[in-house]
């Protein structure tokens, strides 16, 4: 399969990218290249094969369900998770106008 | 008095414990180091008051009397893709250029309990994306080996780029690494180092940046396998904030340590031997087999039959999960904002990303994105895990009849920085050797070997069983004995 210069743009739109014309120009080929290279796969005879889930089989752990268990991923930590943001105001992100 | 900077991990931690020197002279010492390289651009930040204020709390405790941990007094390099709490964390990208954690990582946090300090944050590929540490936002990494006879700058690997070349260069005995698919190895192996990725799970991935979460590992680079070992065990163990965190005692490696292979078999995988393969890569090869026999293995010819398939498999895999970790940087939240005039938030979403994101990382979002996207799913994503199957059943396979495998650790030795860069296929193909022990999450190191007719280091991979990094150190090991490797580069930064 190949991709063409619309279905890169629309990736691109889809992965929240913004890609001018010579950008594009120059993706096209390269993602072709990649994906005629990964069509070998289609060789493979999976018939019968699952899709690997894990690489290393674990069960699946629960904690107990304990406000704050660990404080440093619990709640009331609002300064330093805003302490980075680009924009923070009056205690949250901000962000530019959503609904016009 | 015989040069800080030439010294061990476990030689610095002996001698300060002896009281032969300082840990803060021995911080000192690499720190200067550090300062005198800037040309290898290795560092990112570096954060010589850490690596003191380290170094003084361990001589504060030997002055006391108290027992001292497994890295006391030794000042090492952290790869900047672990989060480290008040120092600028960036992944090497300037969509986290300015980034400055809260938080510590497990990981680290594991270093600095042992008494280790840090010099710095370390270069490397954005996001770990490449092989060859010239994908990052902050400048290439320059090896510090060159070719004889050239004075072109080479790539010290990727993606842990910085940690490699100054692990090899004496700026640090030692450094963390990332390896998701051979990127503590391939660096390692053409730096003339040693380095280990362990089991996926042993180390907690817990503040360190995901780029696939279901590859990334992290582990140690030094300049020993004992340096390693010492080091593997500090940073590893079970971490309840990591859902694939192996829940299992981490053995004592380093004081397990041992070179007599008598009773074990090293397995060779047959399709490691490839068309057009380097004659010099091969000779090593096969030198290491006959190391491996003296050092009393039985050496037998394995079979990894979808080896050709690990590497279209994990270029599917991987940008597929790094697609979707990396949908976090979005500009409001940590990092890079870019809002052109009048735009709204999906506009402010695509310029940001467009502006903070180097090439490489772009092009591997897209295939991610393209390769789960609706009706494109099954063939490619589905396809490549049913593939990732198959590979780890062969090694389990061969593992019937070898404890460990032996193959090279990369198709070629060091090359010059934009030798590859035109064809990011080329570059792919570097991995061709360390992609399947990643995808199917096995422990797997790079040990020196020896220096090619250029005088550039080549490795040996050894590769053995989940969970048993005891059998791989041990064989690297016996390689390490024989090969003698000593050989430095020559310094001329």
């Amino acid at each position: 399969m190949s991709v063409t210069r619309e279905e890169v743009a629309k990736i691109a739109s889809l992965a929240r990218i913004s890609m001018d014309e010579d950008a594009l120009d120059q993706m096209v080929p390269e993602l072709n290249n990649i994906l005629a290279w990964v069509e070998q796969l289609g060789e493979v005879d999976t018939s019968n094969v699952e899709p690997m889930a894990a690489v290393i089989p674990q069960d699946q752990r629960l904690r107990d369900d304990v406000i704050d268990a660990d404080p440093l991923t619990g709640g009331g930590r609002r300064e330093d998770v805003l302490a980075n943001a680009p924009m923070a105001e009056h205690g949250f992100y901000g962000v530019p106008k959503v609904i016009e | 008095m015989t040069d800080l900077t030439d010294l061990g991990l476990k030689a610095i931690r002996g001698g300060v414990a002896a009281g032969d020197f300082t840990a803060r002279e021995v911080a000192q010492a690499h720190n200067d180091a550090v300062a005198a390289a800037a040309e290898l651009n290795a560092f990112i930040v570096t954060t010589p008051e850490h690596a003191l204020a380290a170094a003084d709390k361990v001589d504060a405790a030997r002055a006391a009397g108290e027992e001292l941990g497994p890295m006391a007094g030794v000042p090492i390099g952290m790869k900047d893709l672990f989060a480290t709490k008040g120092v600028q964390s960036t992944a090497a990208s300037h969509i986290l250029e300015g980034f400055v954690p809260p938080y510590e990582s497990t990981v680290s946090q594991k270093l600095w309990d042992a008494g280790a300090g840090m010099l710095g944050k370390l270069n490397m590929d954005q996001f770990a994306m490449g092989s060859s540490n010239e994908t990052s936002y902050f400048g290439n990494v320059a090896s510090p080996w060159k070719k004889q006879g050239s004075n072109a700058t080479l790539t010290p690997g990727g993606s842990s780029g910085g940690s490699s070349a100054a692990v090899a260069a004496r700026l640090c005995p030692a450094a963390t690494g990332t390896d998701t698919g051979g990127s503590i190895r391939q660096p390692a192996a053409i730096t003339g180092i040693t380095g280990i990725k362990p089991t996926y799970g042993r180390c907690s991935r817990w503040g360190i940046v995901a780029f696939a979460s279901s590859l990334d590992q992290a582990g140690p680079m030094a300049r020993s396998v004992e340096d390693c070992a010492i080091m593997l065990g500090a940073m590893a163990g079970f971490d309840p904030k990591d859902s694939t965190s192996i829940d299992a005692p981490v053995p004592d490696w380093a004081g397990l340590l041992d070179a007599d292979l008598t009773g074990k078999t090293v397995g060779i995988p047959r399709e490691y031997r490839m068309d057009g393969m380097d004659a010099e890569i091969d000779a090593s090869w096969e030198q290491g087999k006959a190391w491996l026999k003296d050092a009393g293995a039985t050496v037998v010819d394995v079979s990894l039959p979808h080896t050709k398939y690990a590497l279209p498999a994990y270029y599917i895999i991987a940008p597929a999960e790094a697609s979707s970790n990396l949908a976090r940087y979005d500009g409001v939240r940590y990092g890079l904002r870019d809002l052109p005039d009048g735009a709204g938030l999906q506009d402010m979403y695509a310029a940001t990303r467009s502006a903070g994101f180097g090439d490489e990382v772009k092009r591997r979002i897209l295939i991610g994105t393209y390769v789960l996207s609706a009706g494109f799913y099954d063939a490619y994503y589905t396809q490549a895990q049913k593939v990732r199957t198959l590979v780890q059943k062969d090694f389990m396979d061969a593992f019937e009849q070898c404890d460990v495998i032996l193959a090279p650790t990369t198709p070629n030795a060091a090359f010059a920085l934009g030798e590859m860069t035109d064809d990011p296929l080329a570059m792919y193909l570097n991995d061709v050797f360390s992609v399947p022990a990643s995808l199917a999450g096995l422990p797997a190191m790079s040990v020196p070997a020896t220096l090619n007719k250029d005088g550039l280091p080549l490795g040996l991979q050894i590769v053995g069983r989940p969970m048993d990094e005891q059998g791989v150190l041990n064989a690297g090991l016996a390689i390490e004995q024989r090969a003698g490797f000593t050989a430095q580069p020559e310094k001329w930064w």
